[in-house]
């Protein structure tokens, strides 16, 4: 291409009234070897449009909708979390009755009837438990008795 | 539309929606999520996209609408753009060191340009849009596009003619 047609080329890109294949024709001359050293400035340019237009965009797009996925797991996982901490939350709590307190808060002295009603109620309770079984034996032989004697 | 018919109809201008996003928000780490963003945003509205004739513009004013978005709300909160990771990857550039820094000059230089003409350089000269199409990507009159495309070109220039002035002498 003659350099006077490029100059006029030239000066109609300038005032952006260039067509597209005008603006081909300008590439084509302005990124072979033999410019004119006044147009250099548009050589860089012409090279850099041209570079530019390699760039790609290199990661894969995702289209997967996780986030919703993730949002429902997340409000189970949570009232999961949730119940376990109520549950757990509930034995830990003494029934204390009005009117009590709980041994951890106890006087020393109250600390000792305490002991000493727990002992004595211990003791009432193991003679409890061998009377029972007194009775119990007696029941065998009241059975033994019966059957020999057949008073029923 | 499943996804193989989408990845047809967006793939081929996938590089295109990054390159604009890149012109824009400069690294390529915000570009590529914008990116990422845009494609999602089509993705879900997959159901409407045939309803557009030219999906590739739509996308096109998608992203300059989405990346004026980002750029607006990183004003607001005072973050300033700063382009430390920003290099060519063309190896095709890499073959002078020297040559290569030029064709940065004219990189730099586009960056100081307006968002608007930035945009438009990058559909036209780079993307190699016609006329009408940037005029829809733009919402622009078709004068106001050439106005402000012959003024970003011949900026490019004159400063070039100047860094190069002030090398000679």
């Amino acid at each position: 291409m003659e350099l006077a047609n490029i100059e006029k080329l030239v000066a109609k890109y300038e005032n952006a009234e260039t067509t597209l294949k005008e603006e081909n024709i300008l590439r084509d001359y302005f990124l072979s070897d033999n410019v004119a050293p006044h147009l250099e400035e548009y050589q860089l340019m012409f090279t850099y449009f041209q570079a530019s237009q390699g760039e790609t965009f290199n990661k894969t797009l995702e289209f997967k909708t996780e986030k919703k996925r993730n949002y429902k797991w997340l409000s189970v996982a949570a009232s999961v979390v949730l119940l376990f901490s109520v549950y757990m939350g509930i034995p830990k709590t003494e029934i204390i009755e009005p009117g009590t307190i709980p041994v951890s808060e106890m006087t020393i002295e109250e600390k000792f009837h305490y002991e000493q009603a727990r002992e004595a109620l211990a003791m009432l309770s193991g003679s409890l438990n061998k009377g029972s079984e007194a009775v119990s034996n007696l029941k065998t032989y009241e059975n033994s008795v019966n059957k020999i004697f057949k008073t029923k | 539309m499943n996804q193989s018919d989408f990845l047809k109809v967006v793939l081929p201008f996938k590089d295109k929606v990054f390159r604009l996003a890149k012109r824009l928000l400069v690294s390529t780490d915000e570009a590529e999520d914008a990116t990422q963003e845009l494609f999602l945003k089509l993705w879900k509205n997959k159901e409407k996209l045939a309803e557009y004739k030219n999906v590739e513009a739509f996308a096109m004013t998608m992203t300059k609408n989405y990346c004026y978005d980002r750029l607006k709300s990183k004003q607001a909160s005072n973050l300033t753009l700063v382009h430390s990771n920003y290099k060519e990857k063309e190896t095709s550039l890499d073959k002078k060191v020297e040559y290569r820094d030029t064709v940065n000059q004219v990189h730099k230089l586009i960056e100081k340009l307006p968002e608007q003409q930035k945009l438009i350089i990058q559909l036209r000269d780079i993307e190699q849009y016609d006329f009408d199409e940037i005029c829809k990507m733009m919402d622009m009159k078709p004068t106001a596009v050439r106005v402000a495309l012959s003024r970003a070109r011949k900026t490019i220039r004159q400063e070039l003619i100047k860094q190069h002035n002030y090398g000679v002498s």
